[in-house]
């Protein structure tokens, strides 16, 4: 394993941010250099090669000029200005070293030292300290003070020091020792300016000020801090530390790969020593975060190391029995002839698969080409079903093409945006803290959601229009912004002209005209009044540059696909679409959800969206795969479980899903899952749908294998194998083993083979190789012969379709309606320290956040009940019932209650029901008519649930 | 395959397209498209089956739509114990 030198590898601190103004020529010690206009004399000084120390610079904030060691020597200006704060002109001679700076910025330094522990060589900073690379880099050979006043004893003159303050080692992933703290204020700016929660502030001043995060104490947990670590990053000193460095020490290596968690895809270096992982580190060339995280990429990567971690094969007959420790191919065998036995007795089509958008795409290609080519038919569905098919299907059928048509540095060029459905600083935090950037520069934000979720309103930030509608009436909204748009002559009529279907438009201009798409008319369903819907549609078709950002809020419903369709409409009627700053963009949850779509994971597609009764499409992978292909769509998820009750459906194999948990009516999927004779469960973990699981094949960890992951904005990054598989095998090598236990012949022997045979059989992949990612970092598909660079920015030209389509979009209420027996309508999210079903982030100390899941209630709501806030409740609707803790919120509308579903123990999805969109089945998580009570605990269900689940989890280890 | 669910599912898709500025029969022919790119053959057999014996419930667009799909021809793989 060497450490990777690439072109884009270059991240050195530049000092202070990039700029773009014109060409400006200077010369630096005697070096000419051209640079942007705006670049800083530090910056064009570091592009040249030459550094010019610096404290409280650096170059993911903007410059502060507060240390003075940056001082530099102008011609024909007095003084020594600091180079950070200086931007460049042209014919400019600066000198970097002259005796006379080099005197000042020892007399700067000699300061800083004077009040500082020279306690270097134990310190957890040792070697990766600016203030010790700067008292080098400036001669620093003796410090004249003697010790006064000074913040780092504990005691003085045998008292106790009132300057000192303890170490914080609240925040379970970094500390806070204020003894080390030079006060540059990069941590401060480093909140504000790249994450956008400013959480910390620089109290009191001269030598009384301090980094506060705001809490008595100086305790982190307790502030405002959402651990993103940007301050962590941005800290030249030991002040704060990351705790694994503290215990590990720095790291030695690296290596680029990219976030295994949400859609936002952020790219990291995985920093070590040997094959230990010391730290991840957001990587500044990152084309999706720009240097920024979140602190489930960013610390929450120790599950991989979890005790519960399961390593070896395992089997049983039955479900009930304890699970038996066997070696690689006895597991695979008993697999193998289990599910061929199936096929035997049930038919061809009695067995299928689940690919993960967890997994890369090249172990998902490899899923479904198992069952394609392998099992002979095309049951293979992704999670993504109970996600974000209906974005596949509205903007298929709109556009023509599957995907978000932006890059997220698109918005930056962004004036007014729409999040609808999508709660981006929990869900999407990167991306949020770029949007909020944006925001603060001035930006308007409308918000469509029934909750008011942070990005509605939090420091700095005020959405222009938050339209807390009612669960289940997106369309309705949605259609009605239409109709503002439409009879207020705000539609962009030369840009349907000339990229849309002009009739088509008109019909839908004429649909949505009427009055009962009105606003007026709508509020009575949708709760949203009138004038706020109005103010809101104008602002979006006259405010610039229009971009729209949904996630599963609109996705998850029966009208999902319906709602994708209104927002695409949206956009085309307003000339949103095409250039920087616009477009569609659906937030994908997982981090390969796009991907998993790309492979060819749904029952009716093969790789890159093409259906299966096409025969074209099915020759070039029947000669690639030698086998005949089924023209006819196999089963998805919720009809896999269907025909399981059934009897029809008898096999699985499930690689890296838990549907038990994430998938909606538990008691259903588990009567699906008890009927079926054989699960293959493939996972890091013996998750909630292991419990019925009678083959269990250990999974890797994205840490442990090669290969891409494509983010929301299809972008493919690499992931890079930074330590050996624990398990023995990556993911993609156990499904191979599978197949050829299964009598395939397959021999990949990396990753990059499975890309080679993408490429040759997906046109939008054709361009794409490791090669290439290794040259680019990272490219967008389309990646082919028409775009070799990939494809940032879509339908600039006109829509992958032709012509875009509008198609009507009439509101159609869900079959689930509150009545008197279940009056409250339950909507489900996730918060930013958990990741969906958990499985991963409750293996991590992201657990000091969120330990169980609660209820959201209003105040009158729970008055009414008797519920008082952390009181136990029983929550009831016709699937199932489940209890857990209540909290009090105005967050949430009356009539609206929520809460999250990362805990199996609490199981929201006993609640949730079988109804699904319309045209793809995704599951109406969002919806749901529920009953709220007081309760004294765990329900029956809930207790039976627990039982059964640690009965099914015994292990009788291999004998020795 | 459950039929209720079945009839819910389809009436839903009949649903959409009956909202569509087209044609009665255009509608029908989407709604046959719809139902036979999405959904696996033993779930439009059971469909079909079910609309054999009068249908009740389902919404007439999906009568007419389904008229213009064949069976499904019975393959092996719904040979449940149980039959559906
Ligand atoms: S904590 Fe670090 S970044 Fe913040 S002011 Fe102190 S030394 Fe600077
Ligand atoms: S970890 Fe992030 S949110 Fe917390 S104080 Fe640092 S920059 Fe702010
Ligand atoms: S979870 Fe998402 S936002 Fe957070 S670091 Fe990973 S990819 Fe980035
Ligand atoms: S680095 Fe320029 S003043 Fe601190």
């Amino acid at each position: 394993m060497k450490d990777l030198i690439i072109p884009w590898s270059d991240d050195r601190d530049l000092g202070t941010p990039a700029r773009d103004g014109m060409p400006v020529t200077l010369t630096i010690d005697g070096q000419e250099i051209t640079v942007p206009g705006g670049t800083s004399v530090m910056r064009a000084a570091a592009l040249a090669g030459l550094s010019i120390p610096k404290l409280c610079a650096t170059d993911s904030v903007e410059a502060f000029g507060s240390c003075r060691l940056c001082v530099v020597e102008i011609e024909g200006q007095r003084g020594t200005p600091a180079s950070c704060t200086t931007p460049v002109a042209e014919g400019m001679h600066v000198r970097t070293q002259t005796p006379k700076i080099q005197k000042l910025r020892r007399g700067v330094m000699e300061l800083y030292i004077s009040d500082h522990p020279l306690d270097c060589l134990t310190c957890a900073a040792n070697g990766a300290c600016e203030l010790q690379d700067m008292a080098g880099a400036v001669g620093l050979r003796d410090v004249r003070y003697t010790a006064g006043q000074n913040h780092f004893a504990p005691r003085q003159n045998g008292e106790a020091n009132p300057a000192y303050i303890p170490q914080d080692d609240s925040n379970p992933y970094f500390t806070y020792d204020p003894a080390k703290c030079i006060v540059c204020s990069r941590c401060v700016r480093a909140c504000e300016e790249v994450q956008g929660t400013f959480a910390l502030t620089i109290e009191g001043s001269g030598f009384n000020s301090r980094v506060s995060a705001g809490t008595p104490e100086q305790d982190f947990l307790a502030s405002d801090c959402v651990s993103c670590g940007a301050c962590v990053a941005a800290c030249p000193t030991a002040t704060l530390q990351e705790k694994s460095v503290i215990e590990m020490g720095t790291p030695q290596r690296s290596v680029i790969t990219t976030c295994a968690y949400c859609g936002v895809g952020c790219s990291f270096k995985a920093e070590l020593n040997g094959d230990q992982l010391v730290r991840m580190t957001p990587y500044k060339n990152g084309k999706a975060n720009r240097g920024h995280s979140c602190v489930k990429g960013r610390f929450a990567y120790g599950y991989a190391e979890h005790s519960d971690r399961i390593l070896n094969p395992m089997i049983r007959d039955k479900i009930s029995e304890p699970w038996r420790e066997v070696s690689w191919d006895e597991a695979l065998t008993f697999a193998a002839k289990r599910m061929r036995g199936i096929q035997e007795t049930f038919g061809q089509k009695s067995i299928g698969v689940i690919t993960s958008s967890r997994c890369t795409n090249e172990e998902t290609y490899l899923v479904q080409k198992l069952a394609r080519a392998v099992f002979g038919n095309n049951n293979t569905d992704t999670c993504a079903r109970v996600c974000h098919s209906p974005t596949g299907y509205g903007l298929g059928q709109t556009f023509g093409t599957s995907a978000g048509t932006q890059d997220f540095d698109s918005v930056e060029h962004t004036d007014i945006a729409i999040i609808i459905g999508a709660n981006p600083t929990d869900g999407h935090p990167v991306f949020a803290s770029r949007l909020k950037k944006r925001l603060r520069a001035g930006a308007k934000l409308i918000v469509i959601d029934p909750r008011r979720t942070d990005i509605v309103r939090s420091a700095h930030i005020e959405a222009a229009h938050h339209l807390a509608l009612r669960p289940g009436t997106n369309v309705a909204v949605v259609t009605a912004m239409a109709h503002v748009i439409v009879t207020e002559g705000l539609a962009d009529e030369t840009f349907i002209k000339d990229r849309c279907d002009w009739e088509e438009y008109t019909e839908y201009a004429e649909f949505a005209a009427d009055p009962r798409h009105s606003p007026e008319t709508t509020e009575k369903l949708t709760g949203v009044p009138a004038n706020d819907l109005r103010a809101a549609a104008r602002l979006f078709a006259t405010g610039g540059n229009g971009a729209i950002y949904y996630g599963l809020g609109v996705t998850e419903h029966s009208q999902g696909s319906t709602t994708v369709i209104g927002i695409a409409n949206l956009a085309m009627m307003t000339g949103n679409i095409g250039r920087p700053g616009v477009g569609v963009n659906p937030l994908r949850g997982q981090n390969n959800v796009q991907g998993s779509c790309d492979m060819g994971s749904f029952p009716h597609e093969l790789p890159g969206y093409r259906h299966v009764k096409n025969a074209d499409v099915r020759a070039t992978f029947e000669s690639a795969w030698g086998v005949p292909i089924d023209p006819e769509p196999g089963l998805r998820i919720p009809n896999m479980l269907d025909a399981a009750v059934d009897g029809s459906f008898k096999g699985l194999y499930c690689q890296g899903e838990d549907i038990l948990q994430s998938d909606p009516d538990t008691k259903h999927v588990a009567a699906g899952l008890a009927a079926m004779e054989c699960v293959i469960v493939h996972d890091l973990f013996l998750n909630e749908t292991a419990n019925y699981a009678h083959v269990f094949l250990p999974g890797s960890s994205f840490l442990e294998k090669d290969g891409t992951f494509t983010n929301a904005e299809r972008r493919l990054n690499r992931v890079r194998k930074v330590m050996a598989p624990k398990n023995g095998y990556a993911d993609w090598e156990v499904t191979q083993l599978l197949a050829n236990a299964m009598g395939a012949n397959w021999c990949y022997t990396q990753p990059a083979q499975i890309m080679e045979e993408i490429a040759s059989t997906t046109p939008s992949f054709a361009g794409v190789t490791y090669a290439v990612l290794e040259e680019k970092g990272s490219v967008q598909w389309p990646c082919n012969a028409d775009h070799p660079d990939g494809t940032p920015l879509m339908h600039v030209d006109g829509f992958v379709r032709g012509k875009g389509r509008f198609i009507h979009t009439e509101y159609i209420a869900t079959d689930e309606k509150t009545g008197p027996r279940f009056p409250l309508l339950l909507t489900t999210g996730r918060i930013l320290s958990q990741y969906n079903v958990g499985a991963q982030t409750r293996r991590t100390a992201n657990t000091v956040w969120h330990d169980e899941d609660v209820l959201e209630i209003h105040p009158h709501d729970a008055e009414v009940r008797g519920i008082k806030e952390g009181d136990f409740v029983r929550l009831a609707s016709r699937s199932g019932e489940t209890a857990l803790r209540a909290t009090l919120t105005d967050r949430v509308s009356t009539g609206i209650v929520y809460t999250t579903f990362h805990h199996p123990d609490t199981q929201a999805n006993v609640i949730t029901t079988d109804y699904s969109d319309w045209a793809t089945n995704c599951p109406e998580y969002k919806v749901t008519a529920v009953q709220v009570s007081l309760s004294n605990g765990p329900t029956e269900w809930q207790e039976n649930y627990a039982a059964q689940a640690a009965r099914s989890r015994r292990i009788t280890p291999a004998a020795e | 395959m459950k039929i209720e669910k079945l009839i819910h599912m389809a009436n839903q898709i009949a649903g959409f397209f009956a909202t569509q500025p087209i044609s009665e029969e255009d509608k029908a022919v989407q709604i046959a498209n719809h139902l036979s790119d999405f959904w696996d053959p033993r779930m439009r057999r059971a469909l079909h089956d079910y609309l054999a014996q009068g249908g009740a419930g389902l919404d007439p667009l999906v009568c007419t739509a389904m008229a213009q799909l064949r069976r499904p021809a019975s393959g092996s793989e719904d040979r449940a114990p149980d039959g559906c």
